[in-house]
């Protein structure tokens, strides 16, 4: 009886047709392949409103599981145009622009600018000037180097020694306000000298500071050169062969991180650089830690270069007497009238350099920074390159960065210390 | 011996100008006879320059050789420098790039190419890198006026 009752069902379920999902469900096959994760492959949108970045760079990185592929670095995000700015200003009203390029050490920069018009309008500058002018130089590669050991150690987790190195940058901005006038965007350094002269109240300052430094400096170094942590992120991580180094044009710190002595203080000395006793300090290893170190010892460097300055620091003028060419001082504009006149010359018409081309640079805290005027004698450049160190180091990212962990990316962007206000211009 | 007289003893072959930039020589040459003055200048041991730390388009906005790039050339062996001036076309800037002797002038070229509208032949990569890529202009020729060019780049709307 009852096989005659499943007969009937059967019978009964066959007559009714089935669903579309229940056909789907039964006949077709449904089953899903899932990839092994970490065999995909990634992309990564790093910046450019990143705390490591160091500014506005982008990374766009293709992660396979934690490591680094491909990268493309994307700039321009700060881009200004100041080489079209530049063209459409006289000599002297560049000078602040220069502030907002590399602006961890703005007082370096306006040297740099001044040097290379100098050169073009072959003005001699006095010997007072040019000593002031190397203690700007100096103060302004202390600055940055700090900013570099203080982030470095920030993005390898260290948050201690940043602080210890802002407080120390401070005193230099102190200093800066003493004889500058400002802390930050100096505008210091004129076509001809500096903006005023160097009171003796900031020169005992500066040397206070002088020497006071190489002790916390020691401080600095106590807390991390034994560091199993601080080591272990940096030592191997970002290497770059010097070959390749060479090959991408990048200098500066990072070129003599790679065994290569290199340094335009001493291979084409400028400002007084040739009277001074000083080292190139050059590591082995091309690595992030041999970066640092360079920067490092480099501070105890500029600390010997401003203490023979200071001990030889001879008096006279700040200015060149070159009324054609130099910025008369303000306090006789208003008095005499042949300063008058040649003031009104100057500011409406400018120096008015000889036609021709001209390049000048010096060795900033990044690398070589220089300028490249083509003059066509009127006021204002015909066209003026910036040579900035940032951009050309920012070539090796995807050199260094290849085969590393996305993780090792921060200390890596940390050792190159770039600073976008100058790569991007 | 004197480096300018080594340089234009050991260019003679390629008929090279030099000229003057402020005490540093440099030597003028075209698109056709650059990567073979290059590859000299990079490959010779007395000359040895390593290093290429830059590249400067210019536009001289004239009608003849309205274009110019100007390498700048760093010896790490003989603390030296040298530019070398390319003169290009004025209606088709156009020049072998110098990637395949100095991979560093990547960025340089691009930027060039950016700022100038300067082409390079067999680039490897040859995007815009500061301006935004759909930016139809070369900001930095001499016909682009200061204030831009109202509605070149794209803003979001208020």
């Amino acid at each position: 009886m009852s096989q005659s009752v499943f007969e009937k069902m059967k019978e009964k379920d066959s007559d009714i047709p089935k669903s579309k999902i229940l056909d789907a469900l039964e006949n077709q096959d449904l089953s899903i392949e899932f990839d092994d994760v970490l065999e995909n492959e990634m992309v990564l949108n790093m910046g450019p409103q990143h705390p490591a970045t160091h500014g506005v760079l982008r990374l766009l990185i293709t992660l396979d599981g934690e490591t680094i592929r491909r990268i493309v670095p994307d700039l321009g995000y700060l881009h200004r145009g100041y080489e079209k700015l530049a063209e459409n200003m006289s000599y002297h009203e560049f000078i602040p622009h220069t502030d907002r390029l590399d602006y961890l050490q703005p007082i370096a920069n306006n040297v740099a600018y001044a040097l290379a018009v100098e050169k073009l309008i072959k003005l001699e500058v006095p010997e007072r000037a040019t000593y002031i002018r190397t203690i700007c130089s100096e103060l302004g590669r202390i600055q940055s180097h700090l900013i570099a050991y203080g982030t470095t150690t920030m993005d390898s987790g260290g948050l201690t020694p940043f602080l210890w190195c802002m407080r120390e940058r401070e005193k230099i901005l102190d200093i800066y306000d003493m004889f500058v006038g400002v802390r930050f965007t100096t505008s210091y350094s004129r076509i001809g000298g500096v903006a005023n002269d160097i009171s003796d109240e900031a020169l005992a300052a500066i040397r206070k500071f002088i020497d006071e430094f190489p002790g916390y400096l020691k401080e600095m170094r106590d807390i991390i050169e034994r560091n199993k942590i601080f080591i272990n992120r940096l030592e191997g991580i970002g290497y770059m062969s010097k070959e390749d180094i060479i090959d991408y044009g990048i200098n500066g710190p990072i070129l003599r991180a790679a065994g290569v002595a290199s340094d335009l203080r001493r291979d084409e000395p400028y400002l007084v650089y040739d009277k001074m006793d000083f080292d190139v300090i050059t590591a082995t290893d091309s690595d992030c830690l041999a970066r640092f170190w360079v920067r490092f010892q480099e501070m105890y460097e500029s600390v010997k270069i401003i203490r023979q300055c200071l001990d030889n620091l001879p008096g006279g003028l700040v200015n060149a007497l070159s009324p054609k060419k130099a910025l008369p001082r303000k306090d006789k504009i208003y008095t005499k009238m042949e300063e008058l006149i040649h003031d009104f010359m100057l500011v409406n018409f400018g120096q008015n350099p000889p036609v021709g081309e001209s390049y000048s640079a010096i060795e900033s805290s990044k690398g070589e920074l220089g300028f490249y005027i083509i003059s066509d004698g009127s006021g204002h450049p015909f066209r003026m390159k910036i040579r900035s160190p940032s951009f050309t180091n920012l070539q090796g990212i995807p050199v260094m960065l290849k085969d590393a962990f996305i993780s090792d990316s921060v200390v890596i962007i940390g050792g190159l210390d770039p600073v976008m206000g100058e790569a991007d211009k | 011996m004197d480096r300018l007289t080594l340089f234009q003893e050991k260019l003679k072959d390629f008929s090279v100008e030099f000229y003057d930039v402020n005490g540093t020589p440099g030597i003028i040459t075209t698109p056709e006879k650059v990567l073979d003055v290059c590859n000299l200048l990079k490959n010779d041991a007395d000359l040895s320059f390593e290093m290429c730390r830059d590249a400067v388009g210019v536009d001289r906005f004239q009608k003849k050789n309205r274009f110019e790039v100007i390498y700048s050339l760093y010896s790490l062996k003989f603390k030296d420098r040298l530019f070398v001036k390319v003169l290009l076309d004025t209606k088709n800037p156009e020049t072998p790039t110098l990637t395949v002797i100095w991979t560093g002038t990547n960025w340089f070229e691009r930027e060039a190419y950016d700022m100038f509208g300067i082409k390079f032949k067999d680039h490897p990569d040859l995007r815009r890198i500061y301006m935004p890529e759909e930016f139809e202009y070369h900001p930095l020729r001499k016909d682009f006026p200061l204030m831009g060019i109202p509605g070149s780049l794209y803003l979001p709307k208020k």
